[in-house]
């Protein structure tokens, strides 16, 4: 059994990995709490596709080197964060339409510009679904450095984040900078994004900031507490996740993703039976 | 570090103006006040004040302008013409204003328990980048002694009653600091005990001063709760006591077809209000 769990890490890029996608799902599950509170999984989702063109470009401009690649990702996704957040409060249609023609016109944009290349189906398939087992000893510093950075922002405006949330009106009757602080957390989806892009990339993106957070929101009934259990409920999928990658020899993003969901489905099922045992009882 | 200083003072933030009270001017004063939305008015050329203390009750049909008003006193609507005053100041430095929302419109699955609420009232004289002190939960458990929800402090707020859940916005509204509580329609869906146990703690705010809004639709207890009663259909109808603004002239001109007029007992008036949820009130 230890010879079961031993073997895969000892590969330095078994161990990178994983420190990458544990790191990974604790940023994105703490941050993600906010997403689900606030009903911005579209947004979350959206923005993790309008990346593309910007990993494009990046990727056009460097002849494929990877190095870059993580400049012109954060570039992309804090521009296209603030140009979401500003098409969405002045146009005159509706959030979430003005989301979907944004983000599927970037989508395309990128691979339109990833497919002016030859080797396109690997890279655009990398860039789609992650590729955690060739993270390098920079990639890692830089997911450490930025991860940690949001981690640090979301506990200074702990308390002004969580009022936003609950009661917008609140905000304003305190004089709270509203604007300012809803920028904040956008950016900080960005960069949330950015650095989970290699572990689980664009397309599963929304996953890790949504369902290690809804499960822990079926758990508790205190904010922190819904971020701590999410933090945990993800580095746990992350690592469980990839030994299965290893094992199975399935998609690494993929299986992270399949595990975060195996366990909301059984909280789910089992918090609803509690419920329906509970009301029986009484 | 001054910039920081800048940062966290609530009162010299570079984002919100500081606005001083001035202890002579009414707690309220609003002048020829229309906000205009693009379907139309939704509230006409408004003039009235508030004493500090006072208890108004605000009555009127559904679609009568009573949330914008609040809205705009607490400053998170922008009039489109007119002046309102808080103390002497225009609205958007202040934060002795509380805003008590509809329960209706509350996300009560909120991971939040009652005492973390009652707190985000402290949010504002805390400023960016401080957290709680010992001061500050000392604060939240006196205004939650004040409204009889101590032992309910670490519950979810989804597990308090109705009544509860209005008298935790009020120990927030406390916790804030408030001077002036507006409060949107905290009588619907509570029964007659929960209203009694509202209009007790309310009776409480009004013994230490607290100047009191409160948008309803019962025209009865209007006049019998409340220092001053205002008849509102996007247009002032009337202001005053319960005597003088209630009567059947003015409140056809308010409520016009949503108003029943029926010759009750002992030369009583009993009237209908079709948008009430639940139907009928008396009015002698």
């Amino acid at each position: 059994m230890l010879e079961v769990l031993l073997q895969p890490l000892q590969y330095p890029f078994m161990l990178r990995g994983m420190a990458a996608a544990v790191l990974v799902g604790i940023v994105c599950a703490v941050l993600g709490a906010y997403v689900v509170l606030r009903g911005m999984a579209f947004f979350g989702d959206a923005l993790a596709h309008a990346i593309l063109p910007g990993l494009a470009v990046g990727y056009l401009v460097g002849g494929g080197a990877r190095e870059p690649l993580f400049w012109w990702a954060m570039g992309t996704a804090v521009v296209s964060s603030l140009g979401i957040g500003a098409v969405s409060r002045t146009a005159r249609i509706k959030e979430d339409t003005a989301i979907g023609i944004i983000f599927a016109g970037m989508f395309a944009l990128g691979i339109a510009l990833i497919s002016s290349v030859r080797s396109y189906t690997v890279d655009l398939a990398h860039f789609l679904f992650g590729d955690v087992l060739g993270v390098g000893t920079q990639d890692l510093l830089l997911t450490a450095v930025f991860g940690g950075l949001v981690l640090v922002v979301v506990f200074l405006f702990y308390k002004e984040f969580m009022i936003l949330a609950f009661d917008p009106v609140l905000a304003a009757t305190l004089r709270l900078p509203a604007r300012l602080l809803d920028n904040i957390l956008i950016v900080l989806i960005a960069v949330a994004i950015v650095v989970s892009l290699q572990t689980v990339g664009v397309a599963l993106m929304v996953a890790m900031l949504v369902t290690p957070a809804a499960t822990a929101y079926l758990l508790t009934r205190r904010l922190w507490k819904m971020m701590a259990l999410a933090a945990a409920i993800a580095a746990v999928s992350a690592v469980i996740g990839l030994y299965l990658s290893y094992y199975f020899n399935v998609a690494s993003g993929a299986a992270i993703v399949l595990t975060c969901t195996t366990a909301f489905i059984i909280v789910w099922v089992a918090t609803s039976l509690n419920r329906r045992i509970r009301a029986v009882a009484r | 570090m001054a910039f920081l200083d800048r940062f966290r003072n609530p009162n010299l933030t570079f984002l919100a103006h500081p606005h001083p009270h001035s202890p002579d001017k009414p707690i309220l004063k609003v002048e020829g006040l229309t906000v205009a939305y693009d379907s139309g008015a939704a509230l006409d050329n408004l003039t009235f004040e508030l004493q500090r203390g006072e208890r108004l009750a605000v009555v009127g049909p559904n679609g009568a302008g009573k949330s914008t008003l609040f809205k705009v006193i607490a400053g998170v609507l922008r009039p489109s013409r007119g002046l309102v005053e808080v103390a002497g100041h225009e609205p958007g430095g202040h934060i002795c204003i509380a805003y008590v929302p509809q329960r209706t419109q509350v996300d009560w699955s909120f991971p939040a328990t009652v005492a973390d609420v009652v707190m985000m009232g402290r949010t504002g004289k805390l400023g960016l980048l401080r957290w709680p002190t010992h001061h500050d939960y000392q604060l939240v458990r006196q205004a939650l002694d004040t409204v009889r929800l101590l032992d309910l402090a670490d519950r979810q707020i989804q597990q308090l009653s109705g009544g509860q859940q209005q008298r935790m916005f009020i120990a927030r509204a406390l916790a804030q600091e408030a001077e002036l509580i507006l409060m949107d329609e905290p009588l619907t869906g509570l029964d007659s005990r929960a209203q009694e146990e509202l209009f007790s703690v309310l009776e409480l705010l009004h013994s230490q001063g607290v100047t009191v809004m409160v948008a309803l639709h019962d025209l009865k207890i209007a006049g019998e709760r409340f220092d001053r009663v205002m008849l509102l259909n996007r247009r002032l109808v009337g202001i005053g006591s319960a005597e003088t603004v209630l009567n059947p002239a003015q409140l056809v001109d308010a409520y016009g077809s949503h108003l029943r007029l029926l010759p009750g007992v002992d030369g009583t008036l009993a009237l209908g209000d079709s948008c009430c949820d639940d139907g009928e009130h008396d009015h002698a």
